[in-house]
């Protein structure tokens, strides 16, 4: 059989077209208007502003949102102050985690709304907001509940105090699930919380407000305040701010580090990555392109922690590079809401904007493009899955972070040129082993500089475990035993 | 020919990242028209099995022709690929199923443990192929394998190969007593490189048999094999598989690990018994509406 090797390919056209299982958007109650959340009530915006958020995968107006001003901001701190100097300092740790238990509960009991809603706002596939981003948040608020009366084992003899009012500025990329790592910590530790979702994604945070209302939280012990980077910047220089948790982008995150700095407010800050994900030539192959599928294509690209620079021992890069293409080819990529979606909408035309951009660079740095031969929506922000090779350290598609589904691929031969190459990145937020060697992965993993390592699989998260960054991916740990440290004088 | 590799070093297998792989295939939602044409096809994927010792002429004559007329109710019905019996069983059913074009498979080679010698292996098959055979379902041994004798398991295979003739080989691996997925993979690569020209998971007499992960596993060392040879070689799960549902999640991931080129009966089967009456019922609901009572469809 005279076959050329690495030529064939196998065919998926008819695995992409299933008929359509498109999840009903009934249950997802979207009021036209959304005021802020201040003092447990929702108010009118001192601005008298209001911005549009669209569904990215339609183009179609969802909402009108409240933009928040500095008085707006300021309204908000104090009703938090308030609430933490008159009542919930004084509130009994378990009372607290009564309420935590309560919106956790609720969370779940309105999971189909919210997973509709992020979805919806967001542009993230229905199976990931159902299966993954909800449920997360969910969990996120039991577990801190559990720690809120037994701060005292936490930190054994140190005597934990709460700090007292957190300001606290999330992405547009898990909406629901970052306000909930924000959130929960904080409740749990008896502070109070000035919130600002991202403007593009501020609907499933303003569900949530309506969640803490029925909770029963005691009124500015959350407050959650929308509008864009002038509110966040208002929120960062409030002098009666004690504490900001950021997670976003490294830029910003240096304005924050910059404007706070000879102030006593503590910071965390969760910024960018550019993570490197290793394949080993003993790895469990098939197992590993799933991991480089799951690393660089979840939740479109738009995770900080994603395996966006392709690291693959050459004995095996021919194979696996065969394997992934024709793997990349069954992914469907279309409307969010069918169940059967893989990659769904671009958060925003300024990102897919941003995606696109970095598709030209690669090209002109020399680097070769792939993209699967998927069709994609007329309407919306789409970006076929995308792997560059060809790469090398230098190019700015391996050093720079796209925030998209764009993958870079390297080669390497022997551990220590792969090690060099993924710590030489000025990020240090995650990296991914593949190896069937248990030894190999402990000796990466010692090396690694990064937060997260994961080893045989990638993009898993639990409440339980810190997580947070090296070098410019911020400091501080959110999750676990140490998320409770960052909101708490010990 | 290609080279053959050396089996005691084969493709490592990760058990937790299969069997969340193999899950995700489950999580597809197959509606509408994809579901009917999905439901069709599994029904002629169909290897309508019965391997009792109990079976009679009667029996294997009343199973051929529910082979032939599924469901007569309703028009336009694919038949299954293929009746599924002993070798004694084989010239009864051959007559039976006459010019509806199908196959007889057979087992041998000591079917179901394997446990005799070769000489005997080989003369059971060639009775069955006398019989009139279109495939034979032969099983591997598994002690030799455990014992890690692979070249033994290699020749058995290539012996039982060339007594076939023109009868295509099912391989199975009987994947139920092999332990892990690691060594799934090896004796998937022992098979396909002795000759097989169907690696088959399992024999329906040892639990577990047939499950998506150790299915997904071989499903990934024929798409290796092809890569390497440009050789297809085809895929049977068997035993456990008897709802509609599941065979549809089997097909999706058929679908999207191998693709267009295995969605037929010549590249993929079912080994199964009672998985044709409940895919019946499901293509009447979706004609109908409504459920159908089970006494509306035969069992034979």
């Amino acid at each position: 059989m005279a076959v050329k090797k690495n030529t064939l390919k196998l065919k998926f056209d008819s695995s992409r077209n299933l008929a359509p299982a498109l999840e009903s958007k009934s249950v997802a109650k979207i009021a036209e208007r959304y005021d802020l959340f201040i003092n447990g009530k929702f108010e009118k915006p001192s601005s008298k502003k209001y911005f549009d958020t669209i569904n990215p995968a339609s183009e179609e107006k969802l909402s009108s949102i409240a933009q928040a001003n500095a008085a707006d901001v300021n309204k908000a701190v104090v009703a938090a102050r308030n609430a933490y100097e008159k009542g919930w300092k004084k509130t009994s740790p378990k009372e607290r985690a009564k309420y935590i238990y309560r919106i956790a509960r609720i969370i779940q009991e309105r999971a189909r709304e919210l997973a509709v809603i992020e979805t919806l706002d967001g542009g993230k596939p229905i199976r990931e907001s159902r299966d993954f981003d909800v449920p997360t948040a969910a969990n996120h608020f039991f577990y801190y509940a559990g720690w809120a009366d037994k701060l005292e084992y936490a930190f054994p003899n140190r005597n934990p105090k709460p700090l007292g009012v957190a300001g606290q500025i999330i992405p547009w990329n898990f909406p629901l699930l970052m306000a909930a790592w924000k959130i929960a910590p904080a409740l749990a530790t008896g502070n109070t919380v000035v919130l600002k979702p991202a403007e593009t994604t501020s609907l499933t945070a303003l569900k949530l407000a309506e969640i803490i209302q029925e909770a029963d939280l005691p009124p500015g012990v959350v407050n959650i305040i929308t509008g864009a980077g002038a509110t966040g910047a208002a929120l960062v220089n409030h002098p009666d701010i004690n504490k900001i948790a950021f997670t976003g982008s490294t830029d910003v995150g240096k304005l924050i580090q910059k404007a706070i700095a000879g102030t006593n407010k503590k910071a965390t800050l969760e910024l960018g990555g550019k993570a490197a994900n290793i394949i080993f030539d003993d790895a469990p192959l098939d197992q590993a392109v799933e991991g480089i599928i799951n690393g660089i294509f979840f939740n479109q690209g738009h995770v900080c922690c994603a395996g966006s620079r392709l690291f693959v021992q050459e004995s095996v890069y021919k194979i696996v590079l065969q394997k992934l293409k024709d793997r990349m080819e069954t992914l469907i990529v279309g409307d969010p809401m069918d169940k059967n979606t893989d990659i769904g909408a671009i958060n925003s035309k300024q990102q897919l904007e941003v995606i696109n951009k970095y598709l030209k660079i690669g090209q002109q740095e020399g680097a070769e493009m792939f993209q699967s031969a998927c069709s994609i929506p007329k309407k919306g922000f789409y970006c076929r899955p995308t792997i560059f090779t060809n790469v090398a350290q230098s190019n700015r598609i391996a050093q720079e972070e796209i925030f998209g589904p764009v993958l870079s691929i390297q080669t390497f031969r022997t551990e220590d040129e792969v090690i060099e190459k993924a710590n030489n990145t000025p990020f240090g937020l995650s990296a991914g082993v593949w190896t069937d060697k248990g030894s190999k992965i402990f000796n990466m993993t010692s090396k690694l500089k990064a937060g997260v390592i994961w080893a045989n699989t990638y993009n898993k998260f639990d409440p339980t475990s810190p997580f947070g960054g090296f070098k410019e991916s911020g400091f501080g740990r959110e999750g676990g035993l140490h998320g409770l440290g960052a909101y708490l004088k010990v | 020919m290609n080279t053959i590799p050396d089996f005691t070093i084969s493709p490592r297998i990760d058990q937790v990242g299969v069997e969340e792989r193999a899950s995700r295939f489950t999580k597809r939602s197959i509606k509408n028209e994809t579901k009917i044409n999905g439901l069709k096809l599994a029904l002629n994927m169909i290897d309508l099995t019965t391997l009792e010792g109990k079976d009679t002429d009667g029996k294997v004559k009343q199973l051929c022709y529910k082979a032939m007329h599924l469901h007569d109710v309703y028009a336009g019905l694919p038949t299954v690929a293929a009746i599924c019996v002993y070798p004694s069983m084989v010239g009864v059913a051959k007559k039976a199923l006459g010019d509806s074009g199908i196959k007889v498979a057979s087992v041998a080679t000591a079917f179901p443990s394997g446990q005799s010698t070769r000489d005997i292996k080989i003369r059971d098959t060639k009775f069955a192929i006398s019989q009139g055979a279109d495939e034979i379902d032969m099983v591997i041994s598994r002690g030799k394998f455990h014992q890690g004798e692979y070249n033994f398991v290699f020749d058995e295979i290539a012996a039982i190969k060339e007594a076939c003739g023109n009868a295509r080989l099912k391989v199975i691996l009987e994947t139920g007593e092999l332990g892990t997925y690691d060594k799934v993979r090896k004796a998937s690569d022992i098979a396909m490189y002795a000759g097989a020209d169907f690696i088959k998971t399992s024999t329906g007499k040892i639990s577990p048999a047939a499950t998506m992960p150790v299915t997904l596993v071989m499903l990934e060392a024929i798409r290796d094999f092809y890569y390497k040879t440009g050789k297809k070689i085809a895929m049977k799960p068997a035993g456990g598989i008897s709802k509609a549902k599941l065979a549809l999640h089997y097909l999706v991931m058929l679908n999207e690990v191998l693709g267009e080129g295995w969605m037929n009966n010549e590249w993929f089967r079912f080994g199964a018994s009672s998985l044709a009456n409940d895919i019946l019922m499901q293509l009447m609901k979706q004609r109908t509406g409504l459920y159908q009572s089970g006494d509306y469809f035969s069992n034979d």
